[in-house]
């Protein structure tokens, strides 16, 4: 199981690295290395050139600036797993954090590695989804911006254009009220790719009334996706269990679930729904254990 | 057989296994680390397809490319060797490690290709256009039955290679006078070990001294024989090298197509060249699938739960070649009843071809697939009598006062307290407040389950299945052998004769050795001469080497003992029953102060011939052939035979929960009693019986040799084939009892394998007790989570229970 | 392609393709061959190396991608002839292994899990080896050799006064 040939290269900055990708039809960016290598052991992708980003220190960063939380697509899961500002900023990128493969991906693998992957089952491509994250490339001199809900096509299949490279991703921080997040998923193994995944971020005012939520599944069908019928539903309400699962149900009946070797459609859109409900349950209990000064 | 357990010096101490400081360092030498100058890389192309005619294999532009050495298809091998040893009498199915003008199922391997890296000879393997007519197949065992089946082999006829149905006892009569009847259809998946290392191996063919060497990760008896047969070499031409450490095998390290293909490969080309299987090449070609058994089974039993008679239907699906595969319905034979008295037994073994990956050798040989049957079909019994499944295995449990006991396929039980081991069990899981745990759980919104599972397992390893599955086998000799030297300085060396996969068999040598000698095992060095130096050995197989290799090394170390006791009552002048050896001294009973110490005694063997007794070899080196105790006759006509000489006893208790909403089925607490005789080792049986579990827990629960329709396997990889992680095996209590057998020296048993024969019934258990509730059961392992998720929300939604409740 | 490799505090210089993994250049250029290979995808993790102290998988790197890196291999963590680290001594107490295989990159990922959390709970060296599979042991011997150096080591750094 090994790789076809191919060349590599290592640009100093990205400018050169997209002059790179430009040039040569068949190359590839390697950060983290975590899913490309694989698929290249098997030889189910043959990049002509690989284009090592991974040591462009502009790329590896996380700061908060502008409302955002903006980390550098080349910043390595493990920093952000351990990262202060993640921690208290986006407690819910937080949350996903550890159930992304093991120990030893993470310390490798990238945060625009595995959003450049597009694995519908990816927890960092659900929250940016569920976040509305902003996702920055570089291509020919000039930074362009995709919406994270315009971001992901399909599994491995983005909108990033041919000749881009990554540099950011960004998520809007909220600041109106108390957050309380929730994640869940299901898999085999505690460490697969989930089955179906869910995660949810609400902020609930004095009077317990929700004024916001986001809640997106994940695995479920070729991307990641938001259960809107479900914010509308609950943005400027009272939680109410009852009302809650019939509207999570609606949200899924017109999905298109996938169905593979480890878990059938039917489990997957009924699985979806409880992991939703759970994901809010968890979220409103949260934001209501969460100080005001918490965000 | 209640007696207390006898004291030793080392056997049963927990002394450090003496393997693992190599392996704490990696300076394992495994056959991956074997650097054989000179080498060259192997790499497969393979069959895309179930089945397929090949119409031509175009080599150009793989030889073209700089570095390739060699393309090599299945008919010049063919042409050059003999097919494989296959088990059964099936001269119509002969099988080659590459496919001759078809292949019989994806992934097959079709074109072998030699180049200076592995990487190489990848990209080469690419290159090799073969153009395949399609052939129509079948997958299914069923489907493999019927008579308008493709044929995989059309030149024998049918798909079967095996309709074995034997009666033991009056099942007829026992079924009429019997007042209750249940039926049950059971599946156990195909899963296999699946062991970290892949097979590999490296051969180097020296044409002027004619010895072909190889260097392999086998755990496979008579591989050098078999290896040299197809290859039409003498034996004495093959000298394959056991002190290659191997990283895992628990059965399926068998290797001879790999072997017999570098083999010809190396005398070919006049180089040394190396095969590692990759994971796909493994997964897909290495023909070391585990079974795949569909189980019909009836019971005819009275209102008191007890069992009288059993009729079982094993039907295997043994994909695309025969193998040795098949024998795996064979083994059962020897444990046909478990732990259980039921007098009478008709048994119907079928084993069938299929377009799928070849099955090989699995941990406990076919034993834990048919185990998990008897305990499904104990705990119906139960059921169908409103009857405690606890209860219902007492009754039919054998007594302790009842061993030996002959069941009716022929083998007499050597030991055994079964009903001690279930109720000290119990008493450390508290088993009243586990079900209080079950019950608060359930209160709570879980489905929950308590597990039991009791399982036997056969070991010492005579392997009676193969003369009673071929009658034109007629071997009933397994022997294994140890060697021990004491040279001139006076260190000590013993020996044993066969690869080791993690099994500790050197500290098992060096421990026997020591408490025979009554010396620090530590003095004693344990090497694994090649198979030229070697003495018998059948190799690590059926739970053997503790009864057999540990057997082996007593008798010559007690060889040594009376070889050393004659000497000095020689030398002493004194009768030899007043010679007393103690500690590597002799001294005269009556006056202990006459005595020769070891180094005396050691120089009178290697030095000073005049002091020898008359008619004594000089030198200090003794040896064993040992036969398995009570193996040695052939079966009787119908089919009767004492198949292993030893039999451990397990218990399983778990509880387990499943989130309703999700199906995912966790182990809350694990608790296992463990009857494997005198323990030789603590250490070593500790990690067997829990790695035994973690191996059964993946079959129960994540592992599958999974097909789609076209028969295509779907879990090639580890990304879709599941081993259980840290985190899916929980914490397992275990508690000892020791009922000695009487077999063996030092009373032990084999303890590889019960772990993995009881953990999958056990778990199955479990998770139909967890459904009672819901009135449904599961059947077919391995339960796997979105399958029990679909069951559960089926029966909910029929029972009108609500969902999506938190 | 020339790559300079600091392996063990050494640094070697090697020439590779580029799509030679760091796995096979320790291995074959180096004659480290303690790393293994397992399934060459990054499940196993029997091939796990320390990469600037973290536990990574060396078949899901490049040797290119590699130098500039320290690299730790369990040569690296070996004391020195005939001498065993405190884990590696812990393995062998407790016979954390059985055929040896995964025990390298096992040691290697406690040594990772060790060095940031010295007094681990039985959950976090579960999860911190987690992706090593082992076939052989269950996994319960492995889980007591990490917890059992962990509280040598711990004991080690103690000042007397304040042991038993």
């Amino acid at each position: 199981m090994k790789a076809a040939p191919f060349e590599y290269s290592r640009p100093a900055d990205i400018d050169e690295a997209c002059a790179l990708l430009g040039g040569d039809e068949g190359a590839r960016i390697i950060a983290g290395g975590q899913t490309l290598v694989p698929m290249m052991a098997m030889r189910l992708s043959r990049p002509t050139r690989l284009i090592d980003v991974s040591r462009i220190s502009a790329l590896s960063y996380i700061r908060e600036e502008d409302g955002h939380l903006a980390i550098g697509a080349a910043t390595r899961q493990c920093v952000v797993e351990n990262d202060p500002i993640v921690a208290t900023r986006m407690p819910l990128l937080a949350a996903v954090m550890p159930w992304i493969g093991h120990a030893a991906t993470r310390a490798r693998g990238t945060v625009g590695g595995s959003l450049a992957n597009a694995d519908p089952a990816a927890e960092l491509a659900l929250v940016a989804v569920t976040l509305d994250a902003t996702l920055t490339y570089r291509e020919a001199g000039r930074n362009g911006d995709i919406p994270a809900s315009e971001f992901f096509i399909g599994p491995t299949i983005t909108a990033l254009p041919m000749a881009a490279c990554l540099m950011e991703v960004r998520f809007p921080i909220w600041r109106d009220g108390h957050i309380g997040v929730g994640f869940h998923e299901v898999s085999a193994r505690r460490s697969d790719f989930a089955f179906v995944s869910a995660a949810a971020q609400v902020t609930v005012d004095e009077d317990g009334i929700c004024r916001r939520i986001a809640i997106g599944v994940g695995a479920v069908t070729d991307v990641p996706i938001r259960l809107e019928r479900v914010e509308q539903e609950l943005s400027g309400n009272r939680p109410d269990a009852a009302r809650l699962r019939p509207a999570i149900e609606g949200a899924l009946a017109d999905v298109d679930v996938t169905a593979d070797l480890h878990a059938s459609a039917p489990y997957r859109r009924r699985v979806a729904a409880t992991l939703a409900l759970r994901a809010i349950t968890d979220a409103l209990a949260s934001a209501k254990q969460r100080g005001p000064d918490a965000c | 057989m209640s007696e207390a357990p006898r004291t030793f010096r080392f056997v049963s101490s927990d002394r450090r296994v003496r393997e693992d400081r190599r392996f704490v360092v990696g300076k394992g030498r495994f056959a991956a680390d074997i650097a054989v100058p000179g080498l060259r890389h192997v790499a497969l192309v393979t069959c895309p397809y179930p089945a397929a005619r090949i119409v031509g294999i175009d080599k150009t532009a793989a030889l073209a490319m700089p570095g390739v050495h060699y393309v090599l298809d299945g008919r010049e091998l063919a042409a050059a060797t003999l097919p494989l040893a296959a088990g059964l009498d099936t001269p119509h199915v002969p099988r080659r490690p590459l496919a001759v003008d078809i292949a019989r199922y994806a992934g097959e391997w079709v074109v072998a290709v030699v180049a200076d890296t592995r990487a190489l000879a990848e990209d080469a393997a690419e290159r090799v256009k073969i153009s395949y007519e399609r052939l129509p197949f079948v997958l299914d065992a069923e489907d493999a039955l019927k008579s308008d089946a493709p044929l995989v082999h059309a030149g024998h006829g049918s798909n079967v290679l095996l309709d074995r149905t034997f009666v033991w006892g009056e099942v007829e009569r026992d079924f009429a006078e019997s007042p209750r009847h249940l039926s049950l259809r059971v599946k156990w998946g195909r899963s296999s070990t699946v062991p970290i290392e892949t097979f590999a191996v490296a051969a180097s063919w020296d044409p002027w001294r004619e010895m072909l060497d190889v260097w392999a990760s086998i755990q496979m008896p008579k591989y050098p024989d078999q290896t040299a047969t197809a290859l039409k070499l003498p034996a004495s031409s093959v000298r394959v090298h056991y002190d290659v450490d191997v990283g895992g095998s628990y059965g399926v390290k068998r290797g001879i197509k790999h072997t017999v293909l570098v083999g010809y490969l190396t005398k070919r080309l006049g180089f040394p060249v190396r095969l590692i299987e990759d994971r796909l090449e493994n997964m897909r070609g290495g023909d070391a699938h585990g079974p795949e058994r569909l189980f019909d089974v009836d019971v005819a039993f009275d209102d008191t739960g007890v069992i009288r008679s059993m009729r079982m239907r094993a039907l295997d699906n043994v994909g695309a070649y025969a193998g040795r595969s098949p024998f795996q319905l064979g083994k059962p034979v020897g444990a046909i009843v478990g732990p259980y008295r039921i007098r009478s037994v008709q048994y119907r073994a079928i084993a069938v071809t299929s377009n799928k990956t070849v099955q090989e050798a699995v941990r406990a040989f076919g034993q834990s697939p048919t185990n998990y049957a008897i305990e499904r079909i104990i705990e119906e019994v139960a059921n169908s009598l409103g009857l405690d499944r606890l209860e219902a295995r007492r009754r039919n449990l054998i007594r302790k006062e009842e061993f030996p006991y002959l069941i009716p396929s022929g083998s007499t039980y050597d030991s055994g307290d079964y009903h001690t081991v279930i109720d000290k069990v119990l008493a450390h899981a508290d088993y009243g407040a586990l079900v209080a745990e079950r019950d608060r759980l359930r209160a709570g919104g879980m489905l929950a389950g308590i597990g039991l599972a009791t399982c036997l397992e056969p070991s010492g390893g005579n392997s009676s299945f193969e003369p009673l599955l071929n009658p034109k086998n007629t071997t009933t000799t397994w022997m294994d052998s140890c060697r021990i030297s004491v040279d001139a300085t006076g260190a000590i060396t013993a020996t044993m004769h066969t690869a080791s996969a993690g099994q500790g068999h050197e500290t098992l040598v060096g421990t026997v050795v020591g408490e025979t000698l009554e010396l620090d095992p530590e003095r004693i060095r344990v090497v694994r001469p090649d198979s030229l130096s070697a003495l018998p050995s059948n190799s690590p197989v059926g739970s053997r080497m503790a009864v057999m290799l540990g057997g082996a090394a007593f008798h010559a170390a007690r060889k040594l003992r009376e070889k050393l006791v004659a000497i000095a009552s020689h030398d002493l002048g004194v009768p030899l029953e007043r010679a007393h050896y103690r500690e590597g001294g002799v001294f005269d009973r009556d006056a202990p102060e006459r005595r020769l110490g070891w180094m005396d005694l050691v120089t009178v063997a290697h030095r000073n011939f005049h002091k020898l007794p008359p008619d004594m070899e000089p030198g200090l080196s003794v040896s064993h052939v040992m036969q398995v105790p009570t193996g040695g006759a052939l079966p009787t006509a119908d089919g009767r035979v004492q198949m292993y000489p030893c039999f451990s006893f397990e218990f399983h208790l778990i509880l387990m929960a499943i989130d309703p909403e999700l199906g995912k089925p966790e182990i809350r607490r694990y608790v296992v009693g463990h009857d494997c005789g005198t323990v030789i080792n603590p250490k070593i049986v500790h990690g067997m019986t829990m790695g035994g579990i973690a191996h059964g827990i993946g079959a129960a629960l994540y592992e599958e040799f999974a097909y789609d329709d076209e028969g295509q396997l779907l879990a090639q990889s580890f990304m879709d084939y599941l081993l259980p992680s840290s985190h899916e095996v929980p914490p397992v209590e275990i508690v000892h009892h020791v009922t000695p057998s009487p077999h063996t020296v030092f009373g032990q048993k084999g303890s590889g394998e019960s772990g993995y024969l009881g953990a999958p019934a056990a778990i199955a258990s479990a998770i139909n007790d967890a459904l009672k509730p819901l009135g449904i059961s599961v059947n077919t392992l391995p339960i796997k989570v979105s399958l029990l998720g679909d069951m559960i929300a089926a029966a909910r939604e029929k029972i009108g229970e609500p969902q999506g409740v938190e | 392609m020339r790559v300079e490799l600091t392996v063990n505090g050494a640094i070697h210089g090697v020439d590779v393709e580029p799509r030679t993994t760091l796995l096979d250049a320790l291995r074959d250029n180096l004659g480290l061959t303690g790393a293994h290979a397992g399934c060459e995808h990054g499940v196993c993790g029997a091939c796990t190396v320390l990469c600037d102290g973290a536990a990574v998988r060396s078949c899901l790197m490049f040797a290119v991608q590699a130098d500039g890196i320290a690299i730790t291999t369990i040569e690296g963590v070996t004391p020195g002839p005939g001498e065993l680290s405190i884990l590696q001594d812990a393995f062998c107490e407790t016979h954390g292994m059985q055929c040896g295989y995964c025990t390298p990159a096992m040691i290697l990922a406690a040594h990772a899990l060790l060095t940031n959390n010295p007094a681990p709970s039985r959950g976090d060296i579960v999860d911190a080896i987690s992706g090593n599979i082992c076939r052989c042991t269950g996994y319960a011997q492995i889980v007591d050799a990490i917890a059992l150096a962990a509280e040598r080591i711990r004991g080690v750094n103690r000042p007397p006064e304040a042991g038993a």
